[in-house]
Formats: C-alpha cells, structure tokens, sequence
C-alpha cells in the first residue's frame, strides 16, 4: 500500500505487490496463465574468422504459435549478440538491461565491450533470482581477445564451447553439429551448418518453426541475415480474398475527425539571444 | 472450483493494419464465469487520438492498469509537451507489466497507433510484457485461437478504411461466435 500522496513511478527492478493477492488467487483454485515461450532452437558455431549465431523464429504460447516470425538474436553490443530461449519477456528484459549496461561501462572505459563483461553481468542476474527468470542463452562475440562463444542457463550457469545449441529443438541442432562441426570452418561452410542446424531443430521440434535467421560476427564487423531461409512459406491463401456478400450490421457510427494541432512559434522562432 | 483466470471475465480482442490506418475491435460482453453481467463494456480506451488501448482478461487487472497507463501517459504529455509514440507507448506498457514478472497482472494488452506520417502500429504482449510486433493483425482473449484462424484466412495487405473495418468484424464475430465466453457483438474503432 502507497503511504504517499502521489504514486511516484517506482525506482526499477522488480515489484511484489500483487504476489499476495495472486497467491490468495492461486488457493481459490485458480491456474495461473502460461506465459509465451521461446520453444526454439538456438545455436552457436566458432568458426575460423569470428562466431555465427542461428536461431528459429517461432513464438508459442501453449500450443499455439502466437508469432511466426519474432526475432530471437538479440543486440547487446556492436560486437556481441545474444540469442535468447524460454519465457520471451525474460530473455528480452534480460538481454535489454545487459545491454544498456554494457553501453554506460563502454562510455565509462571508453574501450570496446568484451565478451565475458556481458556474461558476467548475465550470469550475476540469473542466479540471483535462482532460476526464476527463465532465459537460456547463447552468447557469442569477437572482442580484443579473439572471439567467444557461451551458453548461459535459467540457474546462472555457463559453458564456454566451441559450438553450441539451446533451447527446445537443441538435441535435433546438436546432432548435425556433432556430425559435421570441425576446427577452421569458413564463413560459407559456417553459415551452411548452421541452416541445417536450425532446419533440423524447425523440422523435427513442434517448439520450433518458421524461419533461419543467422548473425555472423568478425573482428571487423557484423551481419545480421534476417530471414536468411525461409523454408516455410505461406502458399496456402487464394489471391482472390474474401469477399464478405453480406455486409456486417451496423448498430451505431460514430465519426470524430481528428483536431489539427496548432503549433505556436513566439518571436518569429529566433534562437535565444545572449 | 477450478477455472482459469484469463477465463473469468471473457474478452476477445484483434487489431488489423490496412493502408495508413488501423482497426481495433473488441466484443462487448462481461461475465462472470458463465454467466453474462454485461452486454456492453468497453475493452478498448483512447490513449489519446491516434493511439487506443484494449485490455483482455481479468476487468479488474485491465482497469486498474488503464488508468496507471493513463497516468503516465498524462506525466509524459506535461514533461514532453506532446503525445507518445506508439512504440514508445509499447515499451512503456512492457516495462509495466515485467515490473511485476513475479506476480503478474491478469492481462493482455493489443496496442494499436498511428505513428509518424500515418504507419500504422500494432503489437500484443502477454501478460508478463513480451512484446510482439506484427506487420498484419494481432489477436488477445479467450477467443483468440479462432481469432487466429479467422483473420490468417481473411486478412489482406493494404486495405482501405472500409474493406478493412468489414474485414475486422467478420473475423470477429465469426470467432465470437465459436467462443461462449465472449460476444454480445462488438465495437470497432478504424483510424
């Protein structure tokens, strides 16, 4: 209960005030909702010049696929991207505040932002709320010291590999890398075994679909290949459309133009004067 | 008695993109469980004139979080002297509904605005803030798997003000109506 007058905005972090209210809720018989996962394959490769990152871009919530095109690579860094599986608001809160973070330290040392900054300000997170967030992530970038590749648990766990997968469809995109990774890849072998990592996660996990997105990361920049295969076109809809015969009812219209907005210029818009 | 929470009220909630416009509609009814106690509550506000609101689930979480949004809204009209983005507005309403990741609002937020020169907006979270944007039309509420299906079926790029307000309450009602937590018609706003 707010003892003030006026309700401040409050200061950040996170705020338990309906907890107990969900929690009278939850006895009374009621389930709480389920939030919208990430389902997902998410996968990360060294190869010889820099990291590649995949991932899918399907949304469920449930059994349903609420977005079938959503952006799971996320931006924390010019050099360093993060993909992100599990509850969507997690991995994007999470990935968010990091990288805010990374760019204040980077105006603060004035250097290039390293890799193991981002998963230390990660992991630091996660295990502190033990778990709760639900966001497993695979962190990859080149910095100074060459390029890195991490994966980061719900737990605050994390494993620096040569290659990795997450979420999901990661059993189906860890087999094809098991298969066929090796040391030296160049960047068109990469960016092949990636797809087919990705593809196979799409094709043989329900959690994951839609299409390949890929980020390639090197000492001397990015490239974020959105959509670089679509193998799930929509080729079902007639291009006639619907036509309604029967117009809907109308009970009430009710028309309001909108006002134009005056905007008042004082002294003819000068510049103020010393 | 076991039920589901975003099951309590009823809503169903869809917001369609067309050519420099957009429609946001709703269905009118109000329950308790099963049984009707209104057939004409406004689910969609205005934020102001080229940004509305609509909140499905439980009235009680939908009300209170519309007028702290109002709230902030009216904080940053008097510190900006001007209205909010749409997509700033969406970042605003993520930031809300994450605040309270571990003891959520009963809610699902679709956002719908014009922004700068005409480009419609629309996105719809879940009830912890995870935002998703969408390029053609976004659904929310108990209805929301026919939803899903109506408006992928009937939906089409580019539509003018008119096609596109037939288009919305066709795809509505034709999900309400599958739906026995939500109908009692609709309401539309095109802009």
């Amino acid at each position: 209960m707010s003892k003030s007058v006026i309700e401040t905005p409050p200061k950040g972090g996170f705020s338990f005030d309906l907890c107990k209210r969900n929690e009278m809720l939850a006895k009374k018989g009621v389930n709480s909702p389920s939030f919208r996962k990430t389902g997902t394959t998410i996968v990360g490769l060294i190869f010889q010049d820099g990291v590649i990152l995949g991932a899918d871009t399907r949304a469920t919530e449930g059994p349903i696929v609420c977005d079938k095109n959503c952006e799971k690579i996320h931006y924390m860094a010019p050099n360093i991207y993060c993909c992100g599986a599990g509850t969507a608001a997690d991995t994007e809160a999470v990935t968010d505040m990091v990288s805010s973070q990374l760019q204040l330290h980077r105006y603060h040392t004035g250097r290039e932002s390293r890799v193991v900054t981002a998963l230390t300000l990660l992991k630091r997170h996660l295990f502190n709320y033990q778990g709760y967030v639900s966001a497993a992530l695979v962190l990859g970038g080149v910095d100074v010291t060459g390029p890195h590749l991490h994966t980061i648990y719900p737990h605050g766990s994390t494993d620096t590999l040569p290659f990795a997968t997450m979420g999901s469809g990661s059993l189906a995109a860890m087999a094809v890398f098991e298969s066929n990774y090796r040391e030296g890849l160049t960047r068109d072998e990469g960016i092949k075994l990636v797809t087919e990592a990705i593809c196979s996660g799409i094709f043989n996990d329900l959690g994951s679909g839609s299409n390949v997105d890929i980020c390639v990361i090197t000492k001397g920049g990015k490239e974020y290949l959105r959509n670089h295969l679509q193998p799930n076109p929509r080729t079902y809809t007639s291009s006639k459309g619907y036509s309604f015969p029967k117009k809907t009812e109308v009970l009430l219209t009710k028309i309001t133009p909108l006002k134009e907005k005056v905007e008042i210029i004082e002294g003819g818009g000068d510049v103020m004067e010393e | 008695m076991f039920m589901q929470i975003f099951e309590y009220n009823g809503s169903a909630l869809v917001a369609m993109v067309g050519k420099n416009c957009f429609a946001i509609a709703s269905d009118r009814r109000l329950g308790v469980q099963l049984q009707t106690i209104a057939t004409d509550f406004q689910r969609i506000s205005k934020i102001h004139d080229r940004l509305f609101l609509g909140l499905s689930g439980l009235a009680t979480d939908a009300q209170t979080l519309y007028q702290r949004l109002v709230f902030r809204h009216k904080l940053y009209q008097l510190r900006e002297e001007r209205d909010m983005k749409p997509e700033t507005f969406a970042s605003l309403v993520s930031a809300i509904l994450y605040e309270k990741r571990f003891g959520p609002y009963f809610c699902q937020p679709v956002i719908a605005g014009l922004g700068d020169e005409d480009k419609p907006f629309i996105c719809t979270m879940d009830s912890i803030g995870a935002k998703e944007l969408a390029k053609d039309f976004v659904v929310a509420g108990t209805a929301s798997e026919s939803l899903y299906g109506a408006c992928e079926s009937m939906f089409k790029e580019n539509m003018e003000p008119e096609e596109l307000f037939e288009t919305v309450s066709q795809a509505l009602l034709a999900s309400v109506d599958r739906d026995c937590l939500s109908g009692w018609g609709g309401h539309v706003y095109v802009v």
